[in-house]
Formats: structure tokens, C-alpha cells, sequence
């Protein structure tokens, strides 16, 4: 990645798109850069949205306007211009290149190691080739299964235009437009992301994955994801991928609300492994996520995630235990090298009696990078016999590097039990020492130790996805070794 | 708040005073919005018209921790000449600082620069003492001071400045006492250094009333190779604030941080630490523990700090709290903020209540359910208690305990 930057990628990207003529469907489906009443109009308006709709992103908007960008993170970055993003482009930008010998060599030597085979490694980096209709069948063939159980599974428009009565009753109900000031700008203007609804008593047969949706174009800059599983159901949901992701925008502000009504379980793992920026700290997606999710009565939240990527990561995927009895769990590995900055956790809040919720949280840092662990646990008044377990290790692999702390704990009930633990360490000579007598190479070594560190976390993975995010963890650390 | 008071007659440093009048022109006292005061409210503080009237105790007897110390006594922050000890043991030298010269009391470390309760402080300082242990020196007896607040609304800036120089060996005792006191409130600053391989021990005991507010800030920078202990233990107080700011400059330090707090009624305490680890190969452990009753709030933040290049530390940070009712509340925020990759560095934080079997396994044995919990009070507090060294500080604690708690145990 050193001699080939995310500004020689746009423009690429760039000259690409003039050298085949997409100019006259750009100019169709982009709008000028700039954020006012006016573009959120014509967005909405271009995707066909109902009323209701188009006032929830205007009343986002005027409270977005009146909102300060939150700096209390432990990260510094350039604060991005908001004036000066397009809000709206086509989705159907996904050709990146023309042809597989234009792609990154480094990029495709990293899809090798993580195992990916050589149809989807070019899918995923966008080639134009036709194989991906096999890929749209599958995907309509899961379709059709699902459909048989009453599950939807589509885009947020797609839910918009045929399910409007279940958008309008869910959406922002867990993540309010008012809540914080990218979750305010996501709701004026996210352009699309996914939906799902599980029925009552309906186990669903499959992982979900956004994987599935294909045909439906990339990821989104400002992503809504929508998940609702009706009184006991279960679902489990996957989102992102292993494989690098390169994206022109820079600024990633997603929103995801999940609601576990009485009984249901939803399961959500995330990979993420946006473009972290070259070694020396250029460039790099910055990821700004909301996420939170409400439990009902004995239902369960469990959040798992690997994040690698990103130059700032700013995410705090949450649990409101509401109902009684009911669970929250949040499992996390973050690793950061170089540059990279990371400022994640969780909040877990207790409002229903019996609740339990469970953290386990991973740093790793290396290269320059600050990875910090920032969480809430918050024991209302009336959370009898409430519970919750905390850990948050912390490996540095650098003496250049930081790993931080910042637990919240907040109790107000005397039935309550709380623990909450945190170490900070590296990895020992004498591990390294072992691995490299038995003809373990140092390189390989540390990947088996972070592996073995990280464990409690990946275990939780679904299983396909846990070979490559292991995989996936030692190519993050590769050339670390401190 | 500051109508009634009158501008210090100390002689401070000329540049400081500007400092912190500029300061206490130009902020507004903190609200929860701030991170640092995110749990603690001091609203009430600004509504009362405070005093700094000169008042007299007769008698000590039931505020004196240590009998056999070098004791000087402060009323209101006002130093009271009769109650205080006459002989000042070789190797100290000890004075208010009322008596000081100009020049004599030096500039205070810039990181309280801005800090409205510091600058408050400053700019209407009463007194304060001036403890000067020479080098070499090994003081055995104590040097206690004893504050009492009385009367009402009265207001005590007070300021120790203690330099432990080289190779000394020394112990203070701080007592904070309320008599007849009504809304008082004691605003305490200290600035402490701490010279090569010295050892300096700070054992303070906090016993205001329901109704009187203390904030105390404790600047500490230690030089190399020296021990730097503080238990505090704080039992009574409407709304009490600890900041303990301790900078470990010189490499073989070690430094101990321990707190009790056993809080009724409507009492919030709020322990704020930080241990900043500049330099390598230093150890430091926090230990704060705290049973809370009533209505009463307590809160915990400590921070450690590992710069870089800072290798070789251990810092270890534990907080635990038993909570006794549904109306008492605690916050808890262990910090870890490192940037070394050589070190050892944990934190823990518990939170919960007595273990309902270990209550019955002591009934079982004839034990009533009071003095059950009582035992398994005492064990836990108990951690935290057998870190203090000097016995009388320790029987006064469990005298005090026995008067507000009813114990009965030792």
C-alpha cells in the first residue's frame, strides 16, 4: 500500500468512469456537494418516499444544524466538511475496474492469504465480470426460503416502498434522530441499508448476511440497518466482510437499531476492515457508527465485532435491557497498526429486573496506533439482581503505540452485582521464545498468540466467518513485531 | 458566594494571585457537564453567601488523632496559637504560613492553573502551613494538623506545603473536624514534594457534619527513588471531593494510594485520583474501598497514566463498593491511559453487596443479623485499613467508627 494511495484509487476511479462514458448516468444520479433542505428533499424524493418519511429527515436535519460534533473521543483526526460531500450518488457505481490486472497486487495478495476465492476476490474488488450473476441466483434461491417463513430480508428502500407500516413503527425507536450528532445526520440523510423482520416463534434457518445482497449495490456512505425480531424468534445477522474494502468517501456514518421483542434472540457479528490509511497515516475511512439495540422480556442481544480497519473508528454498539430477564453480550477485538485510531465499546444499560449482560472487550495495538475502550454500565433503580461482567484486555505490541481505559460504571441498585477488570500487557519474550524453539517463526508466532488472546471473542463468530477473521487478525499485525 | 469574603493578607506569589483572580473572573463553577465533575454537584456551593470568621475551640481532646505528635491546630482555617504544640522536633521546620515572609512561600505547581476551587483557594487564602523537613532528617513523631470548621456559612482556604527533602523519612496527619458548624466549607489545597529516596506518609481523616462541604486537592511530585503513601478515610461530610494529582517524576518511585469511605444519609463522596507514570521502572497501587447506606452517593475515578518510554511500571488500580440499600448509588470510573508497551497494568472495579450465605453461615453460629453484617463490613473496609501504619491514626478510625456506625469490632 505505500506507493499506491486512496487518492490514486479516486483517481482512478475518476478516469475510469470518463473513459467509459458514464458521465451522462452520473450526472443523473449524482447531486451537487453541499448539505441543506434542498438536497435532503431531492433525495428523498429521488428514492420515492413517502411523507412521513421526508419529515423525519427534515426534522434530523434542523436538529443536526443546532448540534455540536462531540469530541470527547481519544482520537484526533481532521473534522471532516460537511459541505463538502455529495449526499446522493448512484448505487450502481460498483465498477471500480475494468479489468483484474488493474487491481492493487498487495490488495490481491491479502485476498489470497485470507482465503478467498478467485471469483469473489474479484467481486469484491468490483470487477466487471459476469459471475456475479451466479452469486444474484443464490442469493434469489436464499430469497425465496426465506419468504417461505415470512422473513423480509431487503434493502431499507425496497422495506420503505412495500413494508412502510413496519419502517414507520421501528424506525428511530432505538436510536432517536436526536440522539447524537452523527446518528442526527445519518437520519436526514442515510441513502440506504438494510432491513430485516423475523415473525413470531420463527427461527430463521440461515445467517443473514448483507453479503446476500448483491445485487443491491455496495455499502452505503450513511447506512440504516433495521432489524426486528417479533416475540420469540431468532435471528443471526452478519454484516461487513473480511476482505479489504477500499471506498472513496471518507466519512462512514452508519446507524443500526436492533429490537428484540419478548423471547427473541438476534445475534449481530460485524467484520470490519475499511481502508485504515497508509503507513505513514494518509488517507482512511472514518467510521462513525451508531448502534444500539432494545430487549424485551427474557430476549437476548448479543454483539459481536472485528474490527481491523478504519484510520478512527467511533463505535459503541449498545444494549437497553429493558425487558426483565433479559441479556445484552458484547464481544469485541479492535486492532489498530500504524496510524489507525480506535475508540470503541459498549453501554450497557439495566432498566428490567435479572438482567445480566457480559463484556468482553480486546485491544490491540501496534505500529503508532491508539485503540481505547470506552463503555457504560449503568444499573437503574429498579434493576434488581441485575448483572454484569467486564473485561478489557489491552496487548501493545509496540513501545509507540497507546492502549486506554475509560469504564463508566454507574450503579443504583444494592442487589446488583458488577465486576469489572482490565489488563494491560504485551506480548512476553519468553511466549515468543517457546514458539520460535519448536521451529515457529516469529511472525507466525505472534499470530498465534494474538489468536489465542482473542479467542474468547472469535468463538463467538459464526463459524466460516471465524476462519477468516483469524486469518484476518495476522495480516493486520503482519510487519508489527515489536 | 464570594461577597462576604476578603482578599488573602497571605503573601502569596504576586503572578499567581493575578492568575488565579483572573480565573475566578472569568469561570463559573463546574457543573455535571464537565467529565471531571460528571457525578458531583457543587451548585449548592455558589448559593451560599460564605464568611471566613475567626472562631475558637476550647478544646481538642476529642479531635486529637495521634497523643504523641507535633500537633497544630487551624479553626476556620485561622490558626489558633494556644491549642497547638510549642517544640518543634529537630530536623523540621514548621510555620503558618501567616508568618511567612515575602518570597518565602514559592509559586504552585502551574497544572492547577485555571482550577476554580484552586483559584478560590488562592485569591482568599486564610492560611495555611509551611512543613520544611531537611534533608536526612528522620522525624519520628507525626506532625498532625487539626481543621475545625464552626459557626455558619464559614469558609477555610487553606493550603499545606509540605518539601520532604532528600533521604527524609516523615509522617502528617490531617484531621478534618466540624463543631457547631453549619453549612461551612473547607477548600483545601496542598502541594507536596517529595525528595530523593524520602518517604512520606499522609493519613487523612475526614469527620465534618451532614451539612459541610470540603474540597481538597493534593498536588504530589515525587523525586527518585522515593515512597509516597496517602490513606484517606472519610466517614462523615455532606459533600466531600478528593483530587489527588500525583506525578512521579524520578524512576524507582514507589507510591500507595489508599482510601475508605463509609458513607449515611444523604453524604456524596467523590475520590478523584490521578497517577501520572512519566518516568520508567515505578510501581504504584490504588486500593479504595466503600460501603454506601441510606440515600448516600459515592463516587470513584481514578486515572493512571503510563507516558511513553515510561517502561517497566506496574500500576495497579482496585475499587470495590457494597452498596446497602436501593437508595444509595455509586459511579465507578477506573482509567487506564498507557502509552508504554513494557508494563504491567491492571484495574478492577467491583460493585455488589454482603454475600446473603456468608450472613447466614454467621447467624448459623449465634451471630445477629446486625453484628453479621457488621463483621462482614468491618472485613471488607478492613482491606483498606490495615495499610495504615501509624496505630493511633487507626484507633481514633475505629473510635470514630464505633461513635457513627456502632462497631464494635477492632
Amino acid at each position: 500500500m505505500a506507493n499506491y494511495t486512496e487518492n490514486e484509487l479516486a483517481k482512478d476511479l475518476e478516469n475510469q468512469e470518463y473513459k467509459f462514458g458514464f458521465t451522462s448516468d452520473i450526472e443523473a444520479d449524482t447531486i451537487p456537494k453541499g448539505l441543506n433542505e434542498d438536497v435532503i428533499r431531492l433525495i428523498s424524493s429521488k428514492k420515492e418516499e413517502p411523507e412521513w418519511l421526508l419529515e423525519y429527515r427534515l426534522n434530523a436535519f434542523r436538529t443536526w444544524c443546532e448540534m455540536i460534533e462531540p469530541e470527547w473521543a481519544h482520537v484526533h483526526y481532521t473534522k471532516p466538511n460537511f459541505q463538502d460531500i455529495a449526499y446522493y450518488s448512484a448505487p450502481n457505481q460498483t465498477k471500480k475496474y475494468e479489468s483484474w490486472d488493474d487491481v492493487d497486487p498487495e490488495m490481491k495478495e491479502t485476498m489470497a492469504k485470507l482465503g478467498i476465492s478467485l471469483e469473489e476476490q474479484k467481486r469484491l474488488t468490483g470487477v466487471a465480470v459476469d459471475f456475479v450473476m451466479d452469486s444474484v441466483s443464490v442469493a434469489t434461491s436464499f430469497k425465496a426460503k426465506l419468504a417461505e417463513l415470512g422473513i423480509i430480508f431487503c434493502s431499507f428502500s425496497e422495506a420503505v416502498q412495500d413494508h412502510p407500516e413496519l419502517v414507520r413503527a421501528n424506525m428511530g425507536t432505538v436510536v432517536p434522530h436526536t440522539d447524537n450528532f452523527y446518528a442526527a445526520l445519518n437520519s436526514a440523510v442515510f441513502t440506504d441499508g438494510s432491513f430485516c423482520y423475523i415473525p413470531k416463534g420463527v427461527r430463521c434457518p440461515m445467517e443473514l448476511s448483507t453479503y446476500f445482497r448483491i445485487n443491491q449495490g455496495g455499502t452505503g456512505q450513511f447506512e440504516r440497518t433495521l432489524v426486528v425480531a417479533d416475540e420469540g424468534s431468532y435471528v443471526s445477522y452478519l454484516e461487513g466482510c473480511t476482505a479489504p474494502q477500499r471506498d472513496e468517501n471518507q466519512l462512514h456514518a452508519a446507524v443500526v437499531e436492533l429490537i428484540a421483542k419478548d423471547n427473541a434472540e438476534i445475534k449481530y457479528s460485524t467484520v470490519q476492515n475499511w481502508y485504515p490509511g497508509d503507513k505513514n497515516g494518509v488517507g482512511g475511512i472514518f467510521n462513525f457508527v451508531t448502534k444500539r439495540g432494545i430487549c424485551g422480556t427474557n430476549s437476548k442481544i448479543s454483539w459481536t465485532q472485528v474490527e481491523t480497519g478504519s484510520a478512527v473508528t467511533w463505535k459503541y454498539p449498545s444494549c437497553i435491557l429493558k425487558g426483565d430477564y433479559s441479556t445484552g453480550e458484547f464481544y469485541s477485538v479492535a486492532v489498530t497498526n500504524n496510524y489507525q485510531q480506535a475508540d470503541t465499546g459498549t453501554k450497557m444499560i439495566h432498566l428490567g429486573k435479572g438482567t445480566k449482560s457480559t463484556i468482553i472487550s480486546k485491544g490491540i495495538s501496534a505500529g503508532k496506533s491508539q485503540n481505547s475502550y470506552r463503555g457504560l454500565v449503568q444499573i437503574h433503580k429498579n434493576a434488581k439482581n441485575a448483572r454484569n461482567f467486564s473485561q478489557c484486555d489491552s496487548l501493545l505490541m509496540t513501545d509507540e503505540c497507546g492502549a486506554h481505559t475509560f469504564p463508566y460504571i454507574e450503579c443504583k441498585n444494592s442487589s446488583a452485582k458488577i465486576e469489572h477488570e482490565a489488563t494491560t500487557s504485551k506480548i512476553g519474550e519468553d511466549q515468543i521464545f517457546y514458539c520460535l524453539q519448536r521451529g515457529i517463526s516469529e511472525e507466525k508466532a505472534i499470530g498465534l498468540i494474538v489468536n489465542g488472546y482473542c479467542k474468547e471473542v472469535l468463538n463467538q463468530l459464526p463459524m466460516e466467518f471465524a476462519v477468516e477473521a483469524q486469518k484476518l487478525l495476522t495480516i493486520s499485525l503482519e510487519g508489527s513485531v515489536g | 458566594m464570594l461577597e462576604g469574603l476578603t482578599p488573602t493578607s497571605i503573601l502569596l506569589d504576586e503572578k499567581e494571585l493575578n492568575s488565579a483572580q483572573n480565573t475566578l473572573a472569568k469561570n463559573q463553577l463546574p457543573t455535571t457537564r464537565m467529565e471531571a465533575w460528571k457525578y458531583t454537584r457543587v451548585a449548592k456551593l455558589g448559593k451560599t453567601n460564605y464568611t471566613s470568621s475567626e472562631e475558637t475551640v476550647t478544646s481538642i481532646d476529642s479531635y486529637r488523632i495521634a497523643n504523641d505528635a507535633t500537633t497544630f491546630v487551624f479553626v476556620n482555617g485561622h490558626f489558633s496559637e494556644e491549642l497547638s504544640s510549642d517544640e518543634i522536633p529537630a530536623g523540621v521546620s514548621i510555620s503558618p504560613l501567616s508568618a511567612c515572609m515575602e518570597g518565602e512561600i514559592g509559586s504552585t505547581n502551574l497544572i492547577l492553573e485555571g482550577e476554580i476551587f484552586n483559584a478560590l483557594n488562592t485569591a482568599f487564602l486564610t492560611d495555611g502551613i509551611m512543613i520544611d523537613i531537611e534533608a536526612k532528617a528522620n522525624v519520628e513523631k507525626p506532625i498532625q494538623i487539626i481543621h475545625v470548621l464552626k459557626g455558619e456559612a464559614n469558609l477555610s482556604n487553606f493550603k499545606t506545603i509540605i518539601n520532604a527533602g532528600d533521604f527524609s523519612k516523615a509522617a502528617v496527619i490531617q484531621g478534618f473536624f466540624a463543631e457547631d458548624a453549619d453549612r461551612a466549607f473547607a477548600n483545601v489545597t496542598s502541594e507536596i514534594s517529595v525528595g530523593t529516596n524520602a518517604f512520606l506518609t499522609v493519613d487523612k481523616v475526614q469527620y465534618e457534619a451532614e451539612n459541610t462541604s470540603h474540597i481538597s486537592t493534593e498536588q504530589v511530585s515525587q523525586g527518585k527513588d522515593s515512597t509516597f503513601t496517602i490513606n484517606t478515610i472519610t466517614l462523615n461530610g455532606g459533600l466531600v471531593r478528593n483530587n489527588l494529582n500525583i506525578e512521579v517524576n524520578g524512576e524507582n518511585c514507589e507510591t500507595n494510594l489508599n482510601g475508605a469511605y463509609l458513607l449515611k444519609g444523604k453524604q456524596h463522596v467523590d475520590n478523584h485520583s490521578v497517577v501520572d507514570h512519566r518516568v520508567p521502572n515505578c510501581n504504584s497501587n490504588e486500593l479504595y474501598k466503600g460501603v454506601i447506606d441510606d440515600k448516600a452517593t459515592a463516587v470513584f475515578n481514578g486515572k493512571v497514566f503510563v507516558r511513553k518510554d515510561a517502561q517497566k511500571i506496574n500500576a495497579f488500580q482496585s475499587n470495590g463498593n457494597v452498596l446497602m440499600t436501593d437508595d444509595a448509588s455509586v459511579n465507578s470510573k477506573p482509567e487506564l491511559e498507557i502509552y508504554a508497551d513494557d508494563v504491567k497494568c491492571s484495574h478492577g472495579s467491583t460493585t455488589g453487596q454482603l454475600d446473603e450465605e456468608a450472613v447466614f453461615y454467621l447467624r448459623a453460629r449465634g451471630l445477629s443479623e446486625k453484628s453479621a453484617r457488621q463483621l462482614m463490613v468491618s472485613a471488607f473496609i478492613g482491606d483498606v485499613l490495615e495499610k495504615i501504619e501509624n496505630e493511633d491514626v487507626l484507633n481514633f478510625t475505629h473510635s470514630l467508627l464505633k461513635s457513627r456506625f456502632g462497631w464494635d469490632f477492632e
